[in-house]
C-alpha cells in the first residue's frame, strides 16, 4: 500500500488516496497544447459542453415524458410545454442543442480534414471521432421519434424501412427492429430505451476513448508542424515560456476555449429563446397518424446531404434498381469518411492551403455538401431530381479520385 | 496434464466453452426479446364488403396497422394478372405502402403518387416511375361471397400470387 500519513489538508488527504496532484498534471497543467492553433480547435470543448446541456435538459424531460403511443404526444406538447415550470425551456434547450451539436460536429470534422489531422499516427482519433458521429446520428434519430408527431412517425417509418434493403433477410429485419409489422408502440419503447440509456452510455465511452486517442500522437496545429513535445515542455517548465511551442491546457490554453465557448453560448441561447422553431418542424405538431403521410417528408437539416445521396439515383441502370443504387450510395456516403486516412495518399501532413490539388478538392466537397443539403429539402421532381443526381454522383467521384488528387500534390512537391 | 501451465490452459478452455454456450444462448434470447409479441402476431383479420365500392375511387382500410388499397377498376383501366375478379368486377388489392421507403402514396385521378421521393404506381399497383423497385405488395386475403377477408390466404390469393411470381 502507498504510504498514508496524517494529512494536513483535504487536498493532501485526497492526494494520498487518489494521487490527485499527478492526475491534475497529466490531465491539465502538464497536458501540452501547441500555441499555434486557432478558434476552430475549440470545437471539442464546445461539443463537450453541448453534450452536457443535452444530458441535463434530457434528464428533466425524462421525468415527465411518457413512452406510450397514446400518451407520448400529449406528455410533450401539453405536460412539458404547458404545465411543467420551465418545461418549455428544457424542451427548447434540448431540441436546439440536438441540432446545434451537429453543426459543431461538422465544423470539428472539416477542421480535421482541412488540416490533415486524420493522418499518420492520428488515424485512431479520426476513427473514434467518426464512430461518435455515427452514434450521435443514431441518438438524434431515436430522440426525434419520441414526441410521436407526424414527422417523427414517418421518419421512423422511412429509416426502419432502409433496413429492408439488406439482402435476403431485409423484410424480416425490419419487422424485428420495429417489434411490429408497423412502426408502433413496441418501436417507440425500444427507441426510448436506446435514446435515454444505451446510446448515451456508448457516447460517453466513445468520448473517453476519443480523448485518450488524442493524448498519444497529440493535437495537430495550423502548420501541421511535427512538434517534439518533450523538448518543448522542458523549455516551458524551465521558464522559457516564450520560446516554447507549447502551453499547458490548464489554466493557459483553456482561456481561449472558454472565450469561444462564451460566444457560442450566447449564440446558442439566442436560438433557444428567439429561434427555437428552426429545430421544431411544424408537421411534428400533428399527432402521428399511420394512415396518412405528410405531403413532403424530409429529415432534419444535418441528415439532408446523405438523404439526398440516397434519393439522388432515381432511375434504374440496366439490371440495377434505382432503389438499390440509392441504398448502396447511401451506405457509401456513411462509411467513406471513416476511410479517409487511407484514401489520402499524400506522404506529409500539411494544411489544405499548402496542398493545391487537395485544396480544390476540399472546397468542391464543401460546395457539393451544401448543394446536397439544400436540394435534400426540395421536392424531388423535375430539374431538382437531376441536381440531386449530379451532386450525389459528384460526391462519390470526389472520394474515388481522392487518392489520385493527394498523390498529385506529393509529386508536385517532388516526393 | 504434465505441469501447471497445462492445467491452467485446461481451465481457460473450459471457461471459454462455458462462456461461448452462455453467450450464444443470451444472444438468442436477446434477439427474441425484440421479436413482435404474440398479441401483435395474432393481431388479426380485417373484413371488407366489396359491393359498395365505386369504380375508379380506391378505398383505404387498415390491416395490421397498415393501409390497404382496394380499387375497383373502371372499364378503361387495363387488365392485369393481379386483378381480383369478383362477379363482373375487377379489383386491385395492395398494401398501400410505397415499396421504396414506405410512405403512403395518394390516389391522383389515374395513379398513385408517392410524395416522399416521387414514385408512381398505375391502377394495377405497378411501379411506373421513380425509385420504388417493385409493384405494391399483395396482402394475403380470402374471398367470402362479396367480402374480402384480409389476413388469411385463400385460393384467389394463391392464384394471383403465383401469377405475379411468373
Ligand atoms: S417512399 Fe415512395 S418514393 Fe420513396
Amino acid at each position: 500500500m502507498a504510504k498514508i500519513t496524517k494529512a494536513n489538508s483535504v487536498g493532501e488527504w485526497l492526494d494520498q488516496r487518489l494521487n490527485t496532484t499527478k492526475f491534475n498534471k497529466v490531465m491539465m497543467t502538464e497536458y501540452w497544447i501547441p500555441k499555434d492553433i486557432n478558434f476552430l480547435w475549440a470545437m471539442g470543448v464546445l461539443l463537450a459542453t453541448t453534450f452536457t446541456i443535452l444530458i441535463i435538459s434530457g434528464i428533466f424531460l425524462l421525468m415527465y415524458y411518457k413512452p406510450d403511443v397514446n400518451l407520448a404526444f400529449d406528455s410533450v406538447n401539453y405536460t412539458i410545454m404547458q404545465e411543467v415550470a420551465y418545461g418549455w425551456l428544457f424542451r427548447h434547450m434540448h431540441g436546439v442543442a440536438a441540432s446545434v451539436v451537429f453543426l459543431i460536429i461538422y465544423i470539428h470534422m472539416f477542421t480535421g480534414i482541412y488540416y490533415g489531422s486524420y493522418k499518420q499516427g492520428r488515424e485512431m482519433i479520426w476513427i473514434s471521432g467518426m464512430l461518435l458521429f455515427v452514434t450521435f446520428s443514431a441518438e438524434g434519430f431515436s430522440g426525434y421519434m419520441l414526441p410521436w408527431g407526424q414527422m417523427s412517425y414517418w421518419a421512423a417509418m422511412v429509416i426502419t424501412n432502409l433496413f429492408g434493403g439488406v439482402p435476403f433477410i431485409g423484410d424480416a429485419l425490419v419487422v424485428w427492429i420495429r417489434g411490429d409489422f408497423n412502426v408502433a408502440d413496441a418501436t417507440l419503447t425500444r427507441f426510448f430505451m436506446l435514446h435515454v440509456f444505451l446510446l448515451p452510455i456508448v457516447i460517453m465511452l466513445l468520448i473517453g476513448f476519443h480523448f485518450y486517442t488524442l493524448r498519444i500522437p497529440h493535437v495537430n496545429n495550423q502548420t501541421s508542424e511535427d512538434i517534439d513535445y518533450d523538448a518543448e515542455a522542458e523549455k516551458y517548465l524551465s521558464g522559457n515560456k516564450k520560446e516554447s511551442k507549447v502551453i499547458p491546457f490548464w489554466p493557459i490554453f483553456i482561456s481561449k476555449d472558454l472565450a469561444v465557448l462564451g460566444i457560442f453560448l450566447i449564440f446558442y441561447f439566442y436560438l433557444v429563446f428567439f429561434h427555437y422553431n428552426f429545430a421544431m418542424d411544424p408537421v411534428n405538431f400533428d399527432p402521428a397518424n399511420n394512415m396518412s403521410t405528410p405531403a413532403h417528408i424530409y429529415p432534419e437539416w444535418y441528415f439532408l446531404w446523405s438523404y439526398e445521396v440516397l434519393r439522388g439515383f432515381f432511375f434504374d441502370v440496366g439490371p440495377l434498381k434505382a432503389f438499390d443504387i440509392g441504398l448502396a450510395a447511401f451506405g457509401f456516403a456513411n462509411v467513406i469518411f471513416l476511410l479517409l486516412p487511407w484514401l489520402d495518399r499524400d506522404t506529409k501532413i500539411l494544411p489544405a492551403h499548402k496542398r493545391p490539388a487537395f485544396f480544390v478538392w476540399f472546397w468542391i466537397l464543401m460546395a457539393d455538401l451544401i448543394v446536397l443539403t439544400i436540394w435534400g429539402k426540395l421536392p424531388p421532381t423535375g430539374a431538382n431530381a437531376w441536381v440531386g443526381f449530379f451532386a450525389a454522383t459528384l460526391f462519390i467521384l470526389l472520394f474515388i479520385f481522392l487518392p489520385v488528387v493527394t498523390k498529385i500534390d506529393a509529386k508536385k512537391r517532388g516526393e | 496434464m504434465s505441469n501447471e501451465t497445462n492445467r491452467r490452459d485446461f481451465l481457460g478452455y473450459t471457461f471459454a466453452a462455458v462462456a461461448a454456450v452462455g453467450g450464444a444462448s443470451a444472444l438468442v434470447g436477446m434477439k427474441q426479446a425484440w421479436d413482435p409479441l404474440p398479441s401483435v402476431l395474432a393481431g388479426g383479420f380485417t373484413t371488407v364488403e366489396l359491393s359498395g365500392i365505386k369504380a375508379g375511387e380506391p378505398i383505404v382500410v387498415t390491416w395490421r396497422g397498415k393501409p390497404i388499397f382496394i380499387l375497383k377498376k373502371t372499364e378503361d383501366m387495363e387488365d392485369n394478372k393481379r386483378d381480383l375478379v369478383v362477379g363482373n368486377d375487377r379489383f386491385t388489392v395492395a398494401i398501400g405502402l410505397c415499396t421504396h421507403l414506405g410512405c403512403i402514396p395518394a390516389w391522383k385521378k389515374t395513379k398513385w403518387k408517392c410524395a416522399c421521393h416521387g414514385g408512381e404506381f398505375n391502377p394495377s399497383a405497378e411501379n411506373i416511375f421513380g425509385p420504388p423497385p417493385r409493384p405494391l405488395d399483395l396482402p394475403p386475403f380470402s374471398i367470402k361471397g362479396t367480402q374480402i377477408v384480409l389476413g388469411e390466404e385463400g385460393p384467389e390469393y394463391k392464384k394471383i400470387a403465383t401469377a405475379m411470381m411468373a
